[in-house]
């Protein structure tokens, strides 16, 4: 049993179809990478997956249970993650501040609910140091590196003890030390049994990294296979549809 | 360490980052503004002694009270990333109204109990004020009207309100309970003008709420970046429309602060005030992006303001410059800011 499975999902917007009857898994612990052209699908994919809308048809499971998402908080509460390309972090705020937002966690004193900074700061701690992350969680975001902001906003999702991650193009727009800094993020997760979907245009970074490849295209599932089992130039033509399926 | 005594002490990069004194408080334009604050007052105190007596400070604490007490609420604004242009009506309306309903309340059985007919007149202007500011909030934060344009017609309904009520004549207090009022408006207490004690107990309040409670978090989120404190599940409309409310609430009760200072409420009461609350707050720090603010610096901007009005009249200038004067220290203060924290491309 997978631990997310989408079995015939369809999704359309009025006469225009975004996806077409796509089934789709993801196991416990596994970096699945999805690729595909712009239009092939994937954001709706992650929307569908992230509880944005619920998909036209299909039935998804997550953990064993049915999924009827009515918002993005209750795939929070099931344990599904997103961290997306702008990172949603606040730029004013600490480290720290931004891996508790809307999670503060607070001790009572004389009665009145107050932030516990000490315990936050300590937890933040923990958990950049578990992703061996150098970020410092009492600096401002403001400051940080590109590296530093995924590594925040992957702490978030640990803090969340979330099952499965979805990591909306992480690696763009940033340095290339960043990105085998942010690489190496991902395959810490998976190493504490968390499972990352990884939504990305470059190639080279999701066959550095992912275990298993899911390519879209114009709506439909075309592959889906072992990432030893193919080759970017196999999954090119996969995306332009040079091949029509593999 | 002696050289030659032992090996040179391991590397260490931390050593490098200053310490956390100096990382602080100079980084903050609220800091050098306080610096810039002191500067100030040794210079007027050396021009015209006379403005360090007691007399004078205790002036000038009651002045900048007014201004500082709505600046606290206009902060909560600023730090959400919003304006509030309707402060200066609010205080207006919120002062005619007490005044009326102290009026009001004399020819009722209210007036048997002690304090009462205050008390009510009070805690309704008050009310009202939270009310207007809640109708700001409301608008803004789920009609997602712009705030800027939301408070300035706002301003004009309560301004215009205020006139209605009064038919433009000034209010006073009437009633078995003016004694009473001009005590807890315009009294002392350790020979400390009310009006201060109030801004000062308010200003601890406010600090503390922004730094321990999970609301000024989220205020400092939403300000930040509003749409990302959305997705963390930050309720952004709820946080937006507590400051507006906040705001208002500081305005009414500025107003009736100013009704027992001056022993009258006239409808044109805090004309303008919008300006120097705003000016205050930024001087102070509060940055107008949004994300960044406090409490002292609403206090501290406020001042800062007053002091120099003061020392014009002291020093003996020209004191029709004193408004360009502040116009340029507001221009320095944002001016220093933005050089400080200019990114390096």
């Amino acid at each position: 049993m997978s631990l997310l499975e989408l079995h015939g999902i369809g999704m359309e917007y009025g006469a225009i179809r975004a996806l077409a009857e796509v089934d789709y898994a993801v196991a416990e612990g596994e970096i699945v990478g999805l690729i595909g052209d712009n239009g092939a699908g994937k954001s709706t994919l992650v929307k569908i997956i992230a509880g944005n809308f619920p998909p036209t048809r299909g039935t998804m499971h997550f953990d064993g249970r049915e999924l009827r998402f009515r918002g993005p908080e209750d795939a929070r509460n099931a344990g599904i993650e997103v961290v997306y390309q702008d990172l949603a972090l606040c730029d004013n705020l600490t480290g720290a501040a931004n891996v508790f937002l809307g999670r503060e966690l607070r001790r009572r004193v004389a009665g009145l609910s107050i932030m516990h900074h000490a315990a936050m700061a300590r937890r933040a701690r923990q958990l950049l140091a578990e992703l061996k992350s150098e970020t410092r969680p009492e600096a401002l975001v403001r400051s940080l590196s590109g590296g530093q902001r995924q590594a925040l906003a992957i702490a978030r999702t640990r803090l969340a003890a979330a099952k499965l991650v979805l990591l909306d193009e992480p690696t763009a727009s940033i340095s290339v030390r960043q990105v085998a800094e942010v690489l190496d993020l991902m395959r810490r997760i998976r190493d504490h049994g968390q499972s990352v979907i990884f939504i990305s245009h470059a190639m080279p970074h999701i066959f550095d990294v992912a275990d298993r490849i899911t390519v879209l295209r114009r709506g439909r599932k075309v592959a889906d296979k072992p990432i030893r089992a193919t080759s970017p130039e196999e999954v090119t033509a996969l995306i332009t549809g040079a091949v029509e399926r593999a | 360490m002696m050289p030659g005594t032992s090996e040179p002490p391991p590397v260490s990069f931390t050593r490098l980052r200053p310490a956390s004194w100096q990382r602080r408080i100079p980084q903050t334009q609220t800091a050098y503004v306080g610096i810039a604050f002191v500067a100030l007052i040794v210079v007027i105190w050396i021009l015209a002694p006379v403005f360090l007596t007691p007399r004078n400070l205790l002036n000038i604490s009651k002045n900048f009270s007014f201004i500082a007490l709505m600046s606290l609420g206009e902060t909560l604004v600023i730090i959400s990333g919003g304006i509030d242009l309707s402060v200066g009506s609010v205080c207006a309306l919120s002062a005619v109204v007490a005044m009326m309903l102290m009026r009001f309340f004399s020819a009722t059985a209210a007036s048997q109990v002690p304090g009462a007919t205050l008390a009510l007149a009070a805690l309704l202007a008050l009310a009202l004020a939270a009310l207007i500011g809640l109708v700001n909030g409301l608008l803004i934060a789920r009609m997602r009207l712009s705030p800027f344009v939301t408070t300035l017609g706002m301003l004009s309904v309560a301004r215009g309100m205020t006139y209605v009520l009064t038919q433009g004549r000034a209010q006073y207090p009437v009633g078995p309970d003016v004694a009473l009022f001009t005590r807890f408006s315009n009294g002392a207490v350790l020979s400390l003008p009310t009006q201060l004690i109030y801004l000062l107990v308010l200003a601890v309040l406010m600090a503390l709420a922004l730094r321990s409670l999970v609301w000024g978090r989220h205020l400092y989120a939403v300000g930040g970046n509003a749409q990302a404190a959305a997705l963390t599940g930050v309720r952004v409309p709820r946080v937006v429309i507590s400051v507006y409310l906040l705001s208002g609430l500081a305005a009414g009760f500025s107003g009736v602060l100013i009704a027992g200072w001056l022993g009258a409420a006239p409808a044109n009461l805090a004309t303008g005030y919008e300006l120097r609350v705003i000016a205050a707050a930024v001087i102070g720090g509060a940055n107008l992006a949004g994300g960044v603010g406090g409490a002292a610096g609403a206090v501290l901007g406020a001042a800062l303001i007053e002091v120099i009005r003061n020392g014009f009249v002291l020093i003996g200038a020209n004191t029709y410059w004193e408004e360009v004067f502040v116009g340029v220290i507001i221009i320095i203060a944002v001016l220093i800011d933005q050089l400080r924290t200019r990114r390096v491309f």
